[in-house]
């Protein structure tokens, strides 16, 4: 579906026409991120971020293929074969340094992503299915990265691995047989890690198909925009291509210059120095902490110390942490409000950057020592998270007045529309 | 339906985090855990400067030289170094010739094996060997030092911390003036171990290796003061560890500059494109 506006492919050379009638590839891609593609004239750079994350999993994807060509998936070789890549392979360094940085700026893009979603409410009416799909993606990337994050072996990788898949054991009855089946042994070793290559290599592929069925879900309503109204009229939208190609060019370029300063001037600052120690069964890391894009969530794990009622704590802690994220799946029906943009919802606006504070303190106290007084801040930053989404925000909902809306999105941005003056009174729904 | 149940479970999950809170808070204020001796006397690495630190620096290919020297003739006796290979020597500015006479010279010969006789042998090490293992009877388990400044918070500056930083535990006091024995008598440092306030725990099975000046005589001159040593071996051990350094911030540069130019043109494409619709 796409506005009756939309321009139309015309294939103007006989080889283009001919291969039109046969295969419209070049006609898909026209449509779906070319001229034929009509878009809110208003998105502000927020809507840079979905460009961004879809080059951030290609760069993985590229510099991924070619690690894996010198990466060898064997407990006995894996962090000398890692090695290997840093010293003796041509510009191996600077690919795996690309790759390691990579996932982080990932995750960074990502995470703005959500959160302009949170803010603007794009998982409203009618974008459910582009809210679902993403949450979808979001959790098979923490899935890849934290197998990714196994494989150079190193004393985080195997106590990371060993810690995460003994969430699992907190199930009850079927918990150790499971972890045991997951592992392929009774702690992390060969089959543990060759199983995690071999995911690690698959579950980017899956992504990218999911992420085609997320842009396919995004073309059919058209994107949300930064005012919340609906596109009424053509003067409202713009042609994806070349507007919205030059200003993604724009923000790629900042992109790219934040991750190359990471990637050559402070390529281990995200990282953990104990993964440069071999794996060592024998010998706990003092303190084991995921990477940093895993904390907030590490955070709400830890957060719950003590059994409740009959639920030993750690199975509270695990239930918790996999909520705290499958609750994004209902928010688009725990946010009743008829207005989507937090630009016109005041008392929403207040608990939206109180939310953002408190993942920025989660994510302080996942990555600090299991210790006072972060346990305390997190299990008050943890009650904060889960009552914001399934409590707070329904009530907002249902007693917030919002502020006036424009009547479309050219009054937004050129301050009138001649069509509004024909509107016998501007909608509070748009 | 999400509307009746959301609720619940949020209020589930709010007062099961309230009843850890509540227990926590009721531990802390019944049984406060005690500082450990640890948390009070562990010191932050020393405040050192080398070359390589600024996005600019690079390395000082004449201290990497000494603190080969170092790492030859004091560390080598019980660390190995197997991440790093004769060859890689070069770096240092060494010349072929050098680097093959170092190679056959070194102690610890190359093992080798003859599968038709099945024996085993030695040989000396050639440029293209990895450092050879180093086996040690003693206590403890000397680490390999290959990557040894990236897998320690502090990188060089914690080595030159730890080599320079032994001291008498008797009458130790940290810097708010605590004295540690007073304060933990059962932390006294157990026979075989060795104080020192740059270790994670305060005492490792390392005795100082470096305790005298002149301990090793440098080639180029250098008066080779302890600190002098163990700076120079720290940055030998950070080249070790992130051989490419050099190289790196050399590539950083020319594509930051590139990227820079790229984004202003960039930018202005944007402005230029839209230039009729704001």
């Amino acid at each position: 579906m796409s506005f009756p506006w939309a321009n139309e492919y015309k294939p103007s050379h006989p080889l283009m026409q001919w291969v039109d009638d046969r295969l419209p590839l070049p006609r898909f891609v026209y449509n779906a991120v070319g001229a034929g593609y009509p878009v809110p004239r208003n998105l502000n750079y927020m809507w840079n971020f979905g460009i961004l994350a879809g080059f951030a999993l290609v760069l993985q994807i590229v510099t991924g293929v070619v690690l894996a060509m010198h990466y060898a998936a064997n407990d006995k070789v894996a962090f000398d074969s890692v090695e290997h890549i840093m010293r003796d392979v041509n510009w191996g360094w600077m690919l795996r340094y690309a790759h390691a940085n990579g996932a982080s700026m990932f995750f960074i893009v990502v995470y703005t992503h959500i959160f302009r979603g949170f803010f603007y409410s794009s998982y409203k009416a009618p974008r459910e299915m582009i809210w679902l799909l993403g949450v979808v993606i979001f959790l098979l990337m923490m899935a890849t990265a934290f197998m990714g994050y196994v494989l150079p072996w190193g004393q985080m990788s195997f106590w990371g691995a060993k810690v995460i898949t003994g969430l699992f054991s907190a199930i009850p009855l079927v918990g150790t047989p499971l972890q045991e089946w997951l592992l392929g042994g009774f702690a992390p070793d060969n089959a543990a890690l060759n199983r995690f290559f071999s995911l690690h290599f698959l579950l980017p592929f899956v992504i990218l198909g999911v992420i085609i069925l997320h842009v396919w879900a995004l073309h059919i309503p058209g994107s949300s925009n930064p005012t919340g109204v609906e596109v009424k009229q053509e003067s409202d939208t713009v042609p994806f291509h070349p507007y919205y190609t030059a200003k993604d060019g724009f923000g790629l370029g900042i992109f790219l210059m934040l991750y190359c300063a990471l990637v050559f001037f402070a390529p281990n600052l995200l990282g953990h120095p104990d993964n440069y120690i071999p794996a060592n069964p024998l010998s706990t890391p003092a303190h084991i902490v995921p990477e940093w894009y895993f904390w907030p969530f590490y955070a709400i794990l830890r957060a719950f110390t003590s059994d409740f009622m009959f639920i030993p704590a750690k199975l509270m802690g695990v239930l918790a942490m996999f909520s705290a994220i499958l609750v994004w799946f209902f928010l688009p029906w725990l946010d009743t409000s008829p207005v989507r943009s937090g630009h016109y919802r005041p008392l929403f606006r207040k608990f939206f950057y109180l939310l953002v504070v408190d993942v920025l303190v989660l994510g302080y106290c996942g990555g600090a020592p299991a210790e006072e007084p972060y346990v305390m801040i997190s299990q008050i930053a943890s009650i904060y998270y889960f009552l914001h989404f399934l409590v707070i925000l329904p009530i907002v909902s249902s007693v917030e007045t919002p502020q006036p809306l424009p009547f479309s999105i050219t009054e937004a941005v050129l301050g009138k529309d001649e069509h509004a003056a024909l509107s016998p009174a501007t909608p509070a729904v748009a | 339906m999400v509307r009746l149940f959301g609720p619940l479970v949020g209020l589930f999950f709010a007062v099961a985090l309230l009843w850890s809170f509540g227990n926590g808070a009721y531990n802390a204020a019944t049984q406060p855990t005690p500082p450990s001796a640890e948390k009070l006397f562990h010191m932050h690495p020393k405040e050192v400067e080398f070359s390589f630190d600024s996005p600019f620096g690079t390395f000082d290919k004449a201290q990497l030289q000494r603190g080969f020297k170092v790492y030859q003739e004091v560390c080598s006796n019980c660390h190995s170094l197997k991440q790093v290979a004769f060859r890689d020597l070069t770096a240092l500015g060494y010349k072929e010739a050098e680097v093959k006479a170092i190679a056959k010279n070194w102690g610890a010969k190359a093992q080798t094996f003859d599968p038709k006789t099945g024996d085993r042998g030695e040989r000396p090490n050639l440029p293209s060997d990895h450092f050879p293992p180093v086996y040690y009877a003693g206590q403890g388990v000397p680490p390999d030092l290959s990557l040894i400044a990236k897998s320690r918070h502090g990188g060089a500056q914690y080595i030159t911390s730890l080599l320079t930083g032994y001291v008498d535990q008797a009458g130790y006091k940290n810097e708010e003036g605590q004295e540690l024995l007073k304060m933990f008598p059962d932390a006294k440092t157990p026979d075989g171990l060795y104080f020192n306030p740059y270790f994670a725990n305060l005492n490792l099975a390392m005795p100082a290796p470096l305790v005298s000046d002149g301990q090793v005589t440098y080639n180029d001159g250098t008066n080779a003061t302890v600190n002098q040593m163990a700076e120079d071996v720290s940055a030998f051990l950070t080249w070790t560890a992130e051989p490419k350094l050099d190289k790196r911030k050399q590539t950083g540069w020319p594509v930051l500059g590139f990227l820079l130019a790229a984004t202003v043109l960039a930018y202005l494409a944007k402005r230029n494109v839209w230039a009729d619709k704001h």
